[in-house]
């Protein structure tokens, strides 16, 4: 998995790219979330539309740090979801969890 | 290496590519549960992988560790309320979802043994 890291105002943006799996983008993608928090980023606008596959694991990861998140008073929110990812976040009702949008700038500013 | 054999074996089989996807994603679920939960990572333990497809049938994959068994009953429901947002334990329920059979038997090595069947009715499209 590939990841660019940008910041619009208090937001950190992780545009991901590539694989979000078991052994191949799980332990990157939490690195990233861990980085964030640890830097005081606690707005995390997760990209996600160069995502090819996620399975099980990535999604984990995912849902691991919207708890985090939350727990520490912030907010993690998907961005550009792929008809395959939104299908697999459909299966498992996470859909009805994460706030989705398919525009960067209204999702930047929902934060707000 | 299994799902890159799949692939192939899917493609030249002009297997639906969405077919080939989902499938795909129930195999790498199936390889993570037998080496994460069924051989404990460890690395002396191994996983067999067999595959059998009949064109415009049936594919049969299954996975076998050499673990000590698994209970899919214990496995709880992730779109239960109160396990939405639990960030492991949604494998078996992705394979139940993509896969039209999912079976779990006692393998002969005494581990686990998971039969996977996807039906084929389509023909790859483009």
């Amino acid at each position: 998995m590939k990841t660019r890291v940008r910041d619009v105002g208090d937001v950190r943006i992780l545009d991901l790219e590539g694989k979000i799996t078991i052994g191949a983008g799980d332990v990157e993608l939490r690195k990233q979330i861990e980085d964030a928090v640890a830097g005081g980023k606690l707005h995390l606008l997760l990209n996600l539309g160069g995502v090819s596959h996620i399975d099980s694991s990535g999604i984990g990861e995912m849902v691991g740090c919207f708890t985090t998140l939350a727990r520490k008073g912030g907010k993690m929110k998907l961005l550009n979801l792929t008809q395959k990812i939104n299908d697999i976040l459909q299966v498992t009702q996470l859909i009805t969890v994460f706030d989705v949008f398919d525009n960067e700038t209204e999702a930047v500013a929902s934060f707000k | 290496m299994a799902e890159q054999v799949l692939a192939e074996m899917c493609s030249s089989n002009r297997v639906d590519d969405e077919v080939t996807y989902w499938v795909g994603m129930a195999l790498r679920e199936a390889l993570a549960n037998a080496i994460k939960h069924g051989n404990k990572l460890n690395p002396d333990k191994r996983v067999f992988v067999h595959m059998v497809l009949q064109p415009g049938a049936e594919l049969r994959i299954v996975v076998e560790d050499e673990g000590d068994g698994f209970d899919p009953e214990k496995v709880a429901n992730p779109t239960d309320p109160g396990n939405l947002l639990l960030s492991s334990g949604r494998g078996v329920y992705y394979m139940r979802q993509f896969m039209d059979e999912v079976n779990f038997h006692i393998g002969e090595r005494g581990g686990t043994r998971l039969e996977l069947v996807k039906r084929l009715n389509g023909r790859r499209t483009k």
